[in-house]
């Protein structure tokens, strides 16, 4: 592209600025996007310690195979919750709100997102989501899981249920005004000098997300608008007995739903395309074949849903031609894989905390997609449908990769962010205590769930007792981890030694302006001289 | 577009305080692309009915036809209407402000007969959202796009509402004309397909 295609007008300077905000900023309707991805982090945060409590509940119920510490309805009430706070209240929006708002327009040399209202709005609707789902609890929780398949979802809880579809369709709304505003800035609001092939991995990875938002979120949207109707209105859309189809709603639900599993690794892998280059001082291996396989994903990963739908009397043809789709998401995802290895392969690694948690990510990712590569074969499918196996596959890609990418990213652009390093140690402390934990509580479920243990049920037959206990210490493990990296953070956000503008020395535009930023970005926009990976050449090494 | 020649860091140090709107506008791009995932949503809508139309028996069931003059007339006012904004989104690019708050004007009216119709439509059936299940689907579908129709006409009369002021809106200042007149075709095509799906196929 030329430079020619962005114009900078310039316009009369709308009043003057605070030179830095306040703390009491980040309570209000701020158009900063460095303030909302703030605000989405921080939500996301503390979205993410109320799930993770609901997990030790379930975890602590499942210690003995009967149903004696939690009643079977609060059990089915946490396993609901715990999922869609995890998804919808803490990958989602820490990913693509969080690090997305805060990193996109400093990456491209843009002074903010191209719609900075709009984005205030998409954030704003996430607390009055939060407080729905936080309410359905009082009217006993939804009882149906994340899925809320029909039949269940149509018999259990209406009340709860309702207001679950209510606060769902908040955060989609959300979700679909600012991928629209993330297409548009990564799209129309690079900075001049920066070609298309000097835009960092993390914009092209959050490009494919926004894509894949855009076109998947509305088909959930409608499939719970239809079972809110059926629920509350007497409609009879996923109603058998009335000619409705409850398969209908699965084809819905996860229409979005396994784009929803590329929405929560998408920008992780963005992530992880920053995070190994600066800490292994290599150029990335593979810039093209990395940018594009995010867009192959975000395409194919549109027909790949109905492996979820294996054992819901899917046709024949339809298994074969989904079978053969999902493996093909396995290849621009090996791809990214190896782009990965080859880039730490004869790198100079510093194993930082962020590095630490980044080489985590790689191998428990791998582990988890294989087991997905696994899954998408109907024939083992079948046999593993609904068992343990799917919890520990989903949770190897979702906590190993999902939450580990998470954590590489806080650890990498904290300093960015808040102007103050972490404690290195007590990093590297939360990182043992969570890569031993997450094994420790997901390796033992492929085991539990090939035997036959069911998932979603707070009782279990006695012979599964011992894996399960093995999960349960892993989980208070897992639960304990948090504390380090909640004392760090707490800790170095006001007393931490100063970061500098650069202190991973990296060659991303976010690193040339101060930190945290000025509310503006830049006093002057940046111009690039180097691409964003050109590490160990001659002009920097 | 407008483009202005590119300077060596992308903007003078002069524009570096300007606020964030320093940018051209690209509000139509943002609409189009939200458009785009909206079209999503009825595309759904649009799949589910079909299906069910193929398994069902008899559709739509015995008591629950639809009426046809009526939506007919209904459909020729719409796409219409879709004309006379055109005529409206061509006078502001003349700096006709006047007639362009007249071919709006126009559009809302007939927006607003649309409405009107479809409401009558509703009251006259017989039938009503839990009837059947091809009712489900008739009024959940014409009533969302009746939701539409009725957040385009809030748009039209929001630039009526501001195209009072003169100079608001100008031959080279009329994005939010631009916007009303796209989401209000979006609409209309929208319309065309529902029609076409729930009304002429029955006769099928």
């Amino acid at each position: 592209m030329t430079p020619a295609q962005i114009p900078v007008q310039t316009l009369v300077p709308q009043g003057e600025h605070p030179p830095a905000w306040k703390w009491y900023d980040y309570f209000t309707f701020n158009i900063d996007h460095k303030v909302i991805g703030i605000q989405y982090l921080v939500l996301a945060f503390l979205s993410y310690l109320v799930g993770g409590v609901m997990a030790l509940g379930m975890r602590a119920e499942l210690y003995t195979p009967d149903s004696d510490f939690l009643a079977p309805a609060v059990y089915n009430a946490l396993l609901t919750n715990h999922g869609t706070i995890m998804i919808f209240f803490w990958v989602v929006p820490a990913a693509i709100g969080g690090f997305g708002n805060f990193l996109i327009p400093l990456m491209i040399g843009a002074r903010d997102m191209a719609f900075p209202k709009l984005n205030a709005i998409a954030f704003w609707l996430n607390p009055p989501a939060a407080i729905l789902l936080m309410t359905s609890l009082f009217f006993g929780g939804s009882q149906s899981g994340w899925t809320a398949y029909p039949p269940l979802s149509l018999i259990t809880a209406s009340h709860a249920q309702s207001l679950w579809i209510l606060s769902i369709i908040l955060v989609g709304t959300s979700s679909i005004l600012g991928s629209l505003n993330f297409v548009i800035t990564i799209w129309k609001m690079r900075v001049p000098s920066m070609k298309l092939d000097e835009v960092p991995l993390f914009c092209w990875a959050m490009l494919a997300t926004s894509i894949l938002a855009l076109f998947s979120t509305p088909v959930l949207a409608i499939g719970l608008t239809l079972l809110f109707f059926d629920i509350n209105f007497g409609t009879s859309f996923f109603r058998p007995e009335a000619g409705g189809d409850v398969v209908m709603y699965q084809h819905l639900f996860w229409f979005y739903s396994h784009p929803a599993v590329y929405l929560m690794i998408l920008p992780i892998f963005g992530i992880m395309s920053e995070v190994i280059p600066v800490h292994a001082r290599r150029p990335i291996f593979g810039y093209k074949a990395i940018a594009y396989s995010s867009l192959a994903i975000c395409v194919v990963g549109l027909f790949v849903w109905v492996h979820h739908m294996f054992s819901s009397g899917t046709p024949p043809w339809m298994r074969l031609f989904f079978t053969v789709s999902t493996l093909l998401v396995a290849v621009p995802t090996g791809v990214k894989i190896f782009g990965w290895v080859a880039t730490l392969w004869g790198g100079k690694i510093r194993f930082t905390t962020a590095m630490l948690f980044a080489i985590g990510m790689l191998s428990m990712f791998v582990v988890g997609g294989l087991s997905g590569v696994t899954l998408g074969a109907p024939a083992f499918d079948l046999h593993v449908h609904d068992t343990y196996y799917i919890v520990g596959h989903f949770h190897y890609v979702l906590f190993g990769g999902s939450v580990f990418g998470l954590y590489a990213g806080i650890y990498h652009w904290f300093p960015k962010i808040t102007g103050r390093m972490l404690n290195e140690p007590l990093g590297r402390l939360h990182f043992a205590m969570t890569f031993v934990g997450t094994h420790l509580t997901f390796l033992p479920m492929h085991e539990l769930g090939m035997k036959g243990m069911p998932r979603r049920v707070a009782m279990y037959d006695p012979q599964f007792e011992f894996l399960n206990h093995l999960c349960t210490f892993g989980a208070i493990l897992l639960g304990l981890s948090v504390l380090p990296l909640l004392i760090n953070a707490i800790w170095s956000w006001s007393r931490g030694p100063k970061a500098g503008d650069n202190p991973w020395r990296a060659l991303s535009l976010e690193w040339t302006t101060s930190s945290p930023p000025l509310v503006e970005n830049w006093p002057v926009l940046p111009v690039v001289t180097v691409g964003p990976y050109d590490y160990g050449t001659k002009e920097s090494s | 577009m407008q483009t202005s020649p590119p300077t060596l860091d992308g903007a003078s140090p002069a524009a570096a305080p300007a606020h964030h709107e320093a940018h051209p506008d690209y509000r139509v791009y943002g609409l189009v692309t939200f458009l785009v995932s909206e079209s999503l949503m009825f595309g759904a809508l649009f799949t589910i009915y079909l299906v069910f139309r193929g398994a069902a028996v008899a559709w739509p069931p015995e008591g629950t036809e639809v009426e046809l003059v009526l939506p007919a007339i209904n459909t020729l006012i719409l796409v219409s209407s879709s004309f006379v904004i055109h005529l409206g989104d061509q006078a502001i690019k003349k700096n006709q402000v006047v007639a362009m708050r007249w071919w709006y004007l126009l559009t809302a009216v007939m927006g607003a007969t649309f409405l009107a119709g479809q409401a009558y439509e509703y009251l006259s059936l017989g039938y009503g959202l839990t009837t059947n299940l091809f009712a489900n689907c008739f009024y959940v579908m014409t009533g969302f796009h009746g939701l539409h129709v009725f957040v385009g006409l809030l748009m039209i009369l929001g630039v009526l509402w501001r195209s009072r002021r003169p100079g608001h809106y100008s031959d080279h200042k009329h994005v939010g004309i631009e916007m009303a007149e796209i989401y209000w075709h979006f609409v209309d095509i929208i319309w065309v397909i529902l029609f076409t799906l729930i009304y002429v196929l029955t006769l099928f």
